[in-house]
């Protein structure tokens, strides 16, 4: 299993002015899975891809992806190694067309225009918005805006695709269609989903690793953590309680 | 009908035509003023690169321009330099020096950065008034005709002169329009737009950055170098703190972000503190009034309006 990871955290640990918001926190994430990573408030979800995507550094432990070790590395150069990262608040150029936005993401990798307008055009389609290409991007509605931001993770083709509370503020239809989308990039590209929406996970989720103050709490496939008696005291019994 | 990039580039082409046609029939009086403005207007092309399009607000880049004024300058006055070794000199001496303090200042951010830019500025400043012995500080010092001839043609030369100003301004208009428009240009705005998601799209912001302040930087001591050639002025007041503020003013009034915007921004101050300064001598109080309106009206500059409700293609 270890050989096929796409993403392995071995140990992590961060600290903030001597708080321990993550201790000790170890997963893989196999090539092709689309993992959910789910948790209460202040599991330190968003703290965990902050690390595996290098917007914070850890304290202690190791990130290793697509085969390097890059815990040190900055942000940028693990995108450029293929990570897609999408931010938990809406981040877009709000002053650029939609196209541009895209098209941003999509040059890096992409030498000739025509080829990043091909990118550009497959990216928006995918998720919905062709019509937009020419708005400006802060004109769009936020649940729109967050579609464009998975459009623009999907432009740069990652091998992984870290999508931060996608579906936050989405409507019922918006979020069928995004179901539909990672039930459509299954296997193409591996996921990693950050998701309140228990039915998002229930549905679209291979596997799911549960956090809890900062810990691994559970892993299994949907089924088994819906089932765990550990996970409904933890979460699903607690206030958030829907399931 | 034309394609917006068309239009783009036929309207600084505009620009450009309308300059070099101007000389044939401005009176000698003004003749002289545009000289003057379209070399600092390129000062405040090179500003622009790093105000208006990555989104850095340097309060230190009369730094640079003293760098090229200087370093032609003394080139010529102490080791007795040819024109066109001056130039590179004075270009190169800029080029080094953004380097270094760019280096420095991009570990800052925001205050920060003005605060360190500011500082390294009033160091060039200080640095100009401790060596007197050779730049003869606050007084300056002034280079001779003879001295200043390119290719057999005197730069002081009224004609030789405008058409010099002209050239340095043709280089300067069409490189930011080149650079704006090309995928590095479309970075920097993304950086200027939002600097947390181009980084997390995979671009290395800080490289971005440090490059635009070399070309920054290296524009503006071009701007102060040929100033030196073309005017024959060398004085400290070019690298005191007015000097980093002016062009910042030129490119808020003319448009920040605009290709055009420093020429406007520049010939509009120019023109306001010369004319109001003939009907009053308490001509900085119109600037300031009209500066005050400027901002409350016009927020985005001259050009930046003009684009946003009429000329949307404008680079």
């Amino acid at each position: 299993m270890a050989v096929l990871s796409l993403l392995s955290a071995q140990g992590l640990s961060i600290k903030f002015n001597g708080l321990s918001a993550l201790s000790d926190v170890s997963f893989d994430v196999p090539k092709g899975q689309v993992r959910a990573l789910i948790g209460p408030n202040g599991a330190g979800k968003t703290t965990l891809v902050g690390l595996l995507s290098g917007r914070l550094l850890p304290s202690s432990g190791t990130v290793h992806f697509d085969g390097q070790n890059v815990t040190n590395w900055p942000s940028h150069k693990r995108i450029v190694q293929g990570m897609g990262y999408t931010f938990q608040i809406t981040s877009i150029f709000e002053t650029l067309r939609v196209h541009e936005n895209v098209a941003l993401a999509a040059r890096r990798h992409q030498m000739r225009d025509t080829l990043v307008n091909e990118v550009v055009e497959w990216a928006l389609d995918r998720v919905g918005l062709a019509e937009y290409v020419n708005d400006i991007a802060g004109d769009l509605s936020y649940g729109h805006q967050r579609l464009l931001e998975i459009a623009m993770g999907l432009a740069q083709q990652p091998k992984l695709l870290i999508l931060d509370e996608p579906t936050q503020g989405l409507t019922e239809s918006d979020i069928e269609a995004f179901k539909a989308l990672i039930d459509d990039l299954r296997g193409e590209v591996t996921v990693l989903l950050i998701e309140h929406n228990m039915d998002v996970v229930m549905q679209v989720a291979d596997f799911v690793t549960v956090l809890e103050s900062g810990q691994v709490l559970f892993e299994g496939v949907p089924s088994d953590v819906k089932a765990s008696a550990l996970v409904r005291a933890a979460y699903l019994g607690g206030a958030n309680a829907k399931a | 009908m034309m394609s917006d990039s068309k239009k783009d580039c036929f309207a600084h082409g505009g620009v450009l035509l309308f300059l070099f046609a101007l000389q044939f029939f401005l009176p000698a009086y003004h003749h002289g003023n545009m000289a003057r403005i379209m070399v600092l207007a390129s000062y405040a092309i090179g500003y622009n690169l790093i105000f208006g399009y990555t989104g850095l607000l340097s309060l230190g880049h009369a730094i640079f321009f003293a760098a090229g004024l200087y370093g032609s300058g003394l080139a010529i006055s102490q080791f007795g330099f040819s024109v066109g070794v001056a130039l590179v000199i004075g270009v190169t001496a800029g080029c080094v020096l953004s380097a270094v303090i760019g280096a420095l200042a991009l570990r800052t951010e925001g205050v920060a950065f003005m605060i360190v830019t500011l500082m390294f500025a009033q160091a060039g400043y200080l640095t100009v008034l401790y060596f007197g012995e050779y730049t003869r500080g606050d007084e300056g010092f002034v280079l001779a005709h003879a001295d200043r001839v390119l290719w057999g043609v005197s730069l002081s030369d009224q004609t030789s002169r405008y058409f010099s100003a002209f050239s340095l301004f043709c280089v300067s208009l069409i490189m930011c329009l080149a650079l704006v428009r090309s995928r590095f240009g479309k970075v920097l705005i993304a950086i200027r737009e939002n600097e947390e998601r181009t980084q997390m799209l995979g671009y290395n912001v800080v490289w971005y950055k440090f490059c635009t302040i070399i070309l920054s930087g290296s524009i503006s001591a071009l701007a102060g170098a040929t100033y030196a050639l073309l005017f024959g002025y060398v004085g400290a007041s070019f690298a005191s703190v007015e000097y980093s503020i002016y062009p910042l003013l030129w490119v808020l009034l003319g448009g920040a972000g605009t290709v055009i915007g420093p020429l406007v921004g520049m010939i509009f101050m120019f023109y306001l503190i010369d004319l109001s300064s003939g009907v009053t001598t308490a001509y900085m109080l119109v600037a300031g009034l009209v500066l005050v309106f400027l901002a409350v009206f016009a927020p985005q500059g001259v050009m930046g309006e003009v684009r946003s409700r009429m000329w949307k293609w404008l680079s």
